[in-house]
């Protein structure tokens, strides 16, 4: 598991454990577990090898300014490839139908569902994710404005509102409030920091802030 | 699973030839759902995406050639002069995430009774055009929703395009959702004014196994407006309920999750007495085409 997660991203990890990191080791802990329990109650140990791993097929795309090739299963969403194969784990995954936002990222500078979406249709392509909205380690404007209007609460679906509003201003850079709420329907809310998500938009399109 | 990505049309006939049970994907808003819930486990997927011939629009003999993969958003930004009730309803699909990716093609196939590209369809009279290994033929919208996502496309075909000609006169379209956005239609209705051959044309959506018209509602208005295209004169309130209720007497609804036989029938009354009256306040006002 820790040697998984050292690969996962591809990026320099730090030296020290990161959330990514302990959180995986975790998962692992708790699955050793829970085969231990199994053995316990007298579940034969598995005899036959694992399954054989699905054909994959090699996927090109340049993440965040950063060209990356690996083998990608057919059957993976642009989503899950990010979080699990890439260690990108800014998009969300909140529904998985296209139904929240939270896993919005940019293809090619248009903002699109990554949950809906294969890895493998997009080969050759340019993805943008939260991540890489940050450049010379400055926040993206949206990103300020977000944060200094309080455009969240538990933080979940900002990633994807964040991503979203990049996107909305690359389409209409002079959006009506109005215009703004319609523009942004895509991405939910459940803490409902809508009204403070409008006024965080609102002022990143004025160049305010 | 096998992933096919051809590159050209007849590419992607011969794949679909060999292997008929591949499901194409476009824009996958539909596709990706099924496969991400299980509901569908596909032998092989077949990418659209690098098809050219389908991603683009024209103009052929003064019909609007509308390739099955551009997506909603082309549609809204490109078309909503020359095909305002189809823009409109293209603005009501999803979140603006999906009409980035979502296309009028795959909305086709999908056949739902639902799909909001169904009414402004049938309203103007659009035709399917589809393609395999055997050649190129056209389907009359009427004759291509067979049932509750079935659709008159054969196993080895794919849809290239729609035909359908730009507006000669207002056309609207409206739905009824729990909200603004990303709903699926309780019900919807289109409406196109053709003042030209003096037909008025309907599309009914989620009133039936399948899309349908309204053909008793057709009749009546359209000889309600004989005597009034060449002199323009408000509606009466009468003809406008008539015109309504007869919408409402051609839809089949059912009972379920998102509302009553009886609220979907009352619904789409409303919905067309609504849509008509805006519709002709624009012919009267002499705006050929309804502002998008
Ligand atoms: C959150 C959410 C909200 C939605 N809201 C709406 C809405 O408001 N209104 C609405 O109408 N729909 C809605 N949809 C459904 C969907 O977005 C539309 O039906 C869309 O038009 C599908 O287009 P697509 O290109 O994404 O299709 P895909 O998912 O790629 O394909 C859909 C179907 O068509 C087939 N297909 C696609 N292209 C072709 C072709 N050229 N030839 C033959 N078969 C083909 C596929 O095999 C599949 O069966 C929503 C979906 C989601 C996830
Ligand atoms: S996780 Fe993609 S829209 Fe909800
Ligand atoms: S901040 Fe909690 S879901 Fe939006």
């Amino acid at each position: 598991m820790r040697e998984k997660a050292s690969t996962f991203a591809g990026e320099p990890e730090p030296s020290g454990p990161n959330r990514r990191t302990v959180l995986v080791g975790a998962v692992g802990a708790g699955v050793a577990g829970t085969a231990l329990a199994g053995v316990g109650v007298g579940l034969a140990a598995p005899t036959t090898a694992p399954p054989a791993p699905q054909e994959t097929l090699p996927v090109t795309l340049t993440v965040n300014g950063v060209r990356r090739s690996a083998p990608v299963d057919p059957r993976a969403s642009l989503l899950d490839t990010l979080r699990d194969q890439w260690g990108l784990t800014g998009p969300k995954k909140g529904c998985d139908q296209g139904a929240c936002g939270a896993c919005t990222m940019l293809l090619d500078g248009t903002r699109v569902l990554s949950c809906i979406s294969l890895a493998v249709l997009h080969d050759g392509q340019e993805i943008t994710t939260v991540e890489g909205l940050v450049a010379k380690g400055e926040m993206h404007p949206v990103q300020r404005a977000f944060a200094e209007r309080d455009g969240f609460q538990c933080g979940f679906c900002t990633s994807g509102q964040v991503t979203s509003a990049v996107g909305l201003l690359k389409e209409n850079p002079r959006p009506s409030r109005a215009e703004i709420s319609e523009l942004m329907s895509g991405n939910l809310c459940r803490c409902a920091a809508y009204s403070n998500i409008v006024d965080a938009v609102a002022d990143a399109a004025r160049g305010e802030r | 699973m096998d992933f096919i990505r051809p590159t050209s049309l007849a590419e992607a006939l011969r794949a679909k030839a060999e292997v008929p049970e591949a499901v194409p994907i476009a824009g996958g808003t539909d596709v990706m759902v099924e496969l991400n819930f299980d509901r569908r486990r596909p032998p092989a997927l077949l990418d659209l995406n690098a098809v050219g011939e389908i991603a683009k629009w024209s103009e052929v003999d003064g019909r609007i050639r509308l390739g099955a993969a551009v997506p909603y958003v082309r549609v809204i930004d490109e078309l909503g002069d020359r095909l305002p009730g189809l823009a409109m309803a293209a603005r009501t699909v999803g979140s603006p995430q999906i009409r980035n990716r979502g296309t009028v093609g795959g909305n086709l196939a999908a056949a739902s009774p639902a799909g909001d590209s169904h009414p402004p369809l049938l309203a103007s009279d659009a035709v399917v055009e589809v393609a395999s290994v055997r050649g190129t033929r056209t389907i009359p919208i009427t004759e291509f929703y067979l049932g509750v996502k079935r659709s008159a496309l054969e196993p080895d075909e794919l849809i290239t395009a729609v035909l359908l000609p730009p507006a000669d006169g207002p056309q609207q379209f409206s739905k009824v959702g729990t909200r603004n956005a990303m709903v699926i239609a309780v019900c919807s209705f289109a409406v196109a004014l053709h003042p030209a051959s003096g037909t008025v044309g309907t599309g009914l959506g989620s009133a039936a196994p399948t899309p349908r018209r309204a053909p008793e509602a057709e009749d009546y208005i359209a000889g309600e407006l004989s005597a009034l295209w060449q002199s323009p004169a408000p509606l009466a309130d009468s003809v406008l309920r008539r015109f309504g209720e007869l919408v409402g007497a051609a839809a089949q609804p059912i009972d379920d999750v998102r509302g009553s036989a009886a609220y979907r029938r009352h619904a789409l009354a409303v919905l067309a007495r609504r849509t008509l009256g805006w519709a002709w306040h624009d012919y009267c006002e002499g705006r050929v085409t309804a502002c998008a």
